[in-house]
């Protein structure tokens, strides 16, 4: 097998490589069949380390929710902003900002769709300064 | 029947909580262990205190890490063996936790454990920032989450489930103002109206700065023995008769339960079942209301009231010092204030207070059993301690 075609490690790493490439996936135990969202190296239930990555389905179902009027820095140009915690059909759960959808329409229970944000372009670092850790891209949910 | 004594308080000690310019956290710790020492003439501290556990959040405030052997220095007891201890907003529970490890093991007769945090000399955003890290940063602020952002998700979701109100939470703040009021210790010494609550402004919706608890300063310590030889240092010690403690996922967002903290309800199962008490015999508590939604949440997990009745037991009065069980006596981390890494011991110091007939004009009186709750982060730590009149 070459380098190319190994697996990706069951990292947090790799979970953010895939939602840069805008795709949730997740870890499947091959032992027990339990799906990890976000992956773990070893099986969230038996610690198995038989898995595989398995794409996560579009859309989720809101649990809870809030609207952050008070944020740190980074996010501050996006307040107020309404953040919530969704559940996905296949297992997993997931927090994520929720977009294109006023306050008052945002309810428990509903029906959301996952989106991807655009990879940044911010400016190549140079090579003598190492890059700000982490980069990673972002996911948010979106009314069906 | 009770059950045994773990582990005695012999003494108590706390700073003033609130905003303290200019004094470091190895500083307000001496105020703490200087009261400790007062109220026990007949410990000699450097010969009797054979160690020091010490909780503290972050080393992000001060730049200082070390803090063990920096505050036993400070405080005369260089060099007994000391830790520090680390879990977020319940670090020092922790310790009161280690100290009873170290007592029952008969490792140390006497241990001094503590808790210390200096926060308000950092901007708001830097603290609200490093009290982030008890939360899951890959998965929840690098998302956008913040601090008061989870709570306030976990109130959404229990107002959903249980018809909880935004003037239930906004009872919290009022009740545990109206105590802060009668503590001279504490950051707020100010009674609030649920008008004002209400319409304060909205930090994560709905939860707005009155349902916040305050960044402070302070640092507390209890002092504990074996309880065979607490009767060498005071005639009125605090037996600590049962404890427990529990985990639970680093971020809120992979929990199946979004209404409760289960780490709390765990913690307090183990410890009432140590202690052969029910939540029925508690009389006073201190529970962590770090946002009023906690407070309400900690009543059902603790077993005050029915899951979901939280909002109605504070609505009812019934967490008053008249109530069936009072609860945030000294005002609560609302308003006694949340130095994170002091919480824990200022906690058991209240109780320490409360069933010593020392808590002046908020006594709760003939109090006999007290409990402590003390949660970190978002419940991914969770400690409960039950103590007992001597």
């Amino acid at each position: 097998m070459s380098l190319l075609s190994e697996v990706r490690p069951f990292t947090i790493e790799s979970f953010y490589k895939f939602v840069g490439d805008g795709k949730l996936m997740a870890a499947k135990c091959n032992n027990c069949g339990t799906v990890t969202l976000p992956p773990r190296p070893a099986c969230s239930k038996c610690l198995s380390k038989d898995l595989q990555w398995v794409p996560v389905g579009n859309e989720c179902k809101l649990l809870t929710y809030t609207m952050i009027h008070v944020s740190p820095k980074e996010f501050e140009s996006k307040v107020p902003y309404a953040l919530g915690i969704v559940k996905f059909n296949e297992g997993g759960q997931l927090l994520g900002m929720i977009r294109g959808i006023e306050p008052d329409k945002l309810q428990v229970g509903m029906t959301l769709k996952v989106d991807f944000e655009r990879t940044s372009t911010a400016p190549a670092t140079p090579a003598q300064t190492p890059p700000q850790w982490p980069q990673w891209p972002r996911y948010f949910f979106r009314p069906a | 029947m009770t059950g045994k004594p773990l582990a005695s308080i012999v003494s108590a000690g706390m700073s003033k909580f609130g905003r303290l310019d200019g004094i470091y956290s190895r500083e307000l710790f001496v105020e703490a262990a200087k009261d400790a020492y007062e109220k026990c003439p007949n410990l000699d501290p450097k010969k009797d205190i054979k160690a020091l556990i010490v909780g503290q959040m972050g080393e992000s405030f001060e730049h200082q890490g070390h803090t063990g052997p920096t505050v036993a220095d400070w405080i005369g007891l260089t060099p007994v063996p000391t830790m520090r201890t680390e879990a977020a907003c319940s670090s020092s529970a922790v310790a009161i936790r280690a100290g009873l490890m170290a007592v029952m093991s008969g490792l140390h007769d006497v241990v001094m454990v503590g808790g210390v945090e200096k926060m308000t000399h950092r901007k708001t955003s830097d603290v609200t920032e490093y009290l982030a890290m008890a939360c899951d940063y890959p998965f929840e602020q690098w998302q956008g989450a913040t601090f008061p952002g989870l709570f306030a998700m976990v109130a959404r979701a229990h107002m959903h489930k249980y018809g909880t109100t935004e003037k239930q939470m906004a009872l919290v703040a009022v009740k545990n103002h109206h105590h802060g009021a009668m503590n001279p210790k504490a950051h707020m010494q100010k009674e609030i109206c649920l008008e004002d609550a209400l319409s304060s402004r909205v930090v994560a919706w709905p939860l707005k700065l009155y349902d916040c608890s305050l960044i402070t300063d302070g640092a507390s310590c209890l002092i504990l023995t074996k309880p065979e030889i607490a009767k060498k240092y005071t005639d009125a010690p605090v037996h600590i008769i049962g404890s427990g403690q529990a985990s639970d996922t680093i971020g809120l967002y992979e929990r199946e339960n979004l209404t409760n903290l289960d780490s709390g309800r765990l913690a307090g199962e183990e410890a009432y079942m140590v202690a052969s008490v029910e939540p029925k015999d508690i009389d006073v508590a201190e529970v962590h209301d770090c946002f009023t939604i906690a407070e309400i949440v900690a009543y059902e997990d603790l077993g005050f009231c029915d899951r979901g009745k939280g909002g109605c037991l504070v609505e009812d009065g019934q967490t008053g010092l008249d109530g069936k069980v009072a609860v945030n006596t000294s005002g609560g981390l609302k308003a006694k204030g949340h130095p994170v890494g002091a919480t824990g011991t200022a906690q058991a110091y209240e109780v320490y207070l409360q069933l010593t007939e020392q808590a002046g004009k908020r006594q709760v009186k003939g109090a006999e059993i007290g409990l402590t709750h003390n949660i970190g982060g978002l419940g991914a730590t969770g400690v409960v301690n039950i103590y007992k009149r001597g």
